[in-house]
């Protein structure tokens, strides 16, 4: 007596033959994105690096864009994959643009739309392997919240991705106040990436600072911070190691 | 309107280039029992006379809560009006959801129309028999549409609909101008008072009429029965001290109104809807 071996739809993202259809790792990554409050809207960094492995392969990635009238996105992770975000936004903000009527999705709408689309994507097993930071000003009300690939999703004063969660973060919740100057924003920001510079391994120093307030989004062009190896324990960092081989 | 060769489907033109199909279905319109709606910048009213069929029955529900940013008042084949309301009320928890956002009222009433415009040129479907006076708020401020079954739009100051809704345009028609400032009070005066003109000479009751409103900080809800007579005798007893607007006629109405008050208010009623 045969029983019926249980068959999956022929779409389906699950089974070894599928594997070659969905996400399983990241190939091209960037890391950390940092962005913070401040007085006249949002201040956002990430540098331009595009990893492929342990190799720092790209160093020209843009990895904050500017998203219809009054938000802006930066990612890190898959790269290809914020590209087809950036095709999912882009299709989005026309058909806004199409009603041709007084309304426009603002940060807060685009945050939660991509929410949605993240986690959908998580419950069919092919995710996009991004952690977005979404930050915006309309109407004078200020926005900023992240998504990561699974679909955790939260506002907050100030955010990160990757390891600027460890690194960039504590700096901030120590530092960051209400109605920062742009000038203390960039400064605050600057100290973050930074301190990634040194500490992250795929961070490159090439890196580019967005603004986004009521008139609009402004991207700096790239530019390298400053940094300091005279240290006298780098000069020999294996002085007083104990160590058997 | 007389019958025609040219009127049995929705997808016969006439020679002279109307689609009589339509043209009745806004009959159906003109025959069901009277809404209104007026808005002002702040605010907007929806009201409707409910007639019940018989003492023994309730009335049919003419008013609906489609999010808490957007109300709709129906006029004729109310079952149609049931189903689009259903269709409203879905779109907007589905924006909600996606964007965490109310859906903007002007794009509810576009999709609206689209819909009715579909059943304007299909051979197998007939247009919806149901006028919509759609009141909503969003970040433009307050908007009344009203969405006919020919599929066309139109943003109102103030409207009436449905069966002898001529009256109450005219009272309206007098006293738009002040809307846009009103207070939400006075505007649920004046939405009485144009119900109160579609029932010619009947006296009004908060059992024969249902008010909705919505405004900045108020999310869109029906005024219990209570609220409304309040309201009502508040305003009948002032009615012949108020002030320019009251003319003689009104209070002349209201006198004549209130000695019919005994006679109309038993037996059964027409059935106009």
């Amino acid at each position: 007596m045969n029983f019926m071996a249980s068959k999956q739809p022929e779409n389906s993202l699950l089974g070894p033959e599928a594997d070659s259809q969905r996400t399983l790792y990241p190939y091209v990554t960037g890391t950390s994105v940092v962005a913070l409050k401040y007085k006249d809207g949002i201040l956002m960094a990430a540098d331009m690096g595009g990893s492929y492995g342990s190799t720092l392969r790209y160093k020209s990635v843009e990895r904050m864009k500017p998203i219809g009238k009054h938000s802006l996105l930066g990612a890190s992770g898959e790269i290809s994959d914020f590209q087809e975000i950036l095709r999912y936004l882009d299709e989005l903000i026309l058909y806004d643009n199409m009603w041709d009527d007084g309304n426009s999705l603002g940060p807060k709408e685009v945050h939660n739309y991509l929410t949605r689309v993240m986690y959908n994507r998580r419950n069919k097993f092919n995710p996009l392997w991004n952690s977005l930071v979404l930050g915006g000003v309309k109407n004078g009300q200020k926005y900023l919240g992240t998504v990561s690939m699974i679909g955790v999703n939260f506002e907050d004063n100030h955010v990160a991705t990757g390891f600027g969660n460890h690194l960039a973060r504590p700096i901030l919740r120590e530092e960051w106040h209400q109605n920062l100057s742009f000038e203390d924003g960039v400064r605050l920001l600057e100290k973050c990436m930074r301190v990634l510079l040194y500490r992250d391994r795929s961070a490159v120093n090439k890196l580019q600072i967005a603004k986004i307030t009521e008139e609009g989004v402004t991207i700096s062009q790239p530019y390298s911070l400053k940094t300091y190896w005279d240290f006298s324990a780098f000069a020999n960092p294996a002085q007083g190691a104990v160590g058997s081989w | 309107m007389f019958r025609n060769q040219y009127d049995t489907d929705v997808t016969t033109w006439s020679p002279a280039g109307r689609l009589f199909q339509v043209e009745y279905a806004m009959e159906a319109v003109k025959q069901g029992s009277a809404a209104i709606g007026l808005r002002s910048k702040t605010h907007v009213v929806l009201g409707c006379v409910n007639k019940a069929n018989s003492e023994l029955s309730s009335h049919q529900k003419k008013i609906f809560k489609v999010d808490d940013h957007i109300g709709v008042a129906i006029a004729g084949l109310t079952a149609d009006g049931r189903v689009l309301s259903r269709y409203m009320r879905n779109e907007c928890i589905n924006y909600s959801f996606t964007y965490e956002s109310p859906l903007p009222v002007g794009r509810l009433v576009v999709q609206l129309a689209d819909k009715a415009q579909v059943c304007t040129q299909r051979s197998w479907k007939r247009p919806y028999g149901v006028g919509l006076l759609v009141a909503g708020l969003d970040e433009s401020g307050a908007h009344l549409y009203y969405n006919c079954p020919s599929g066309n739009y139109f943003e109102y100051q103030a409207f009436a609909i449905g069966s002898r809704s001529q009256a109450a345009k005219t009272y309206l028609e007098r006293r738009f101008e002040n809307f846009m400032d009103s207070t939400r009070d006075d505007l649920v005066k004046d939405a009485l008072m144009a119900i109160r003109e579609t029932l010619q000479g009947e006296t009004l009751k908060s059992s024969i009429c249902t008010v909705a409103v919505i405004g900045v900080g108020e999310p869109f809800h029906i005024l219990d029965h209570g609220t409304v007579q309040q309201m009502i005798d508040a305003f009948e007893i002032a009615g012949e001290q108020e002030g320019p607007a009251a003319e003689p006629d009104a209070a002349a109405r209201q006198e004549a109104a209130a000695e019919q008050g005994g006679s109309t208010d038993e037996g059964v009623a027409p059935m106009d809807i």
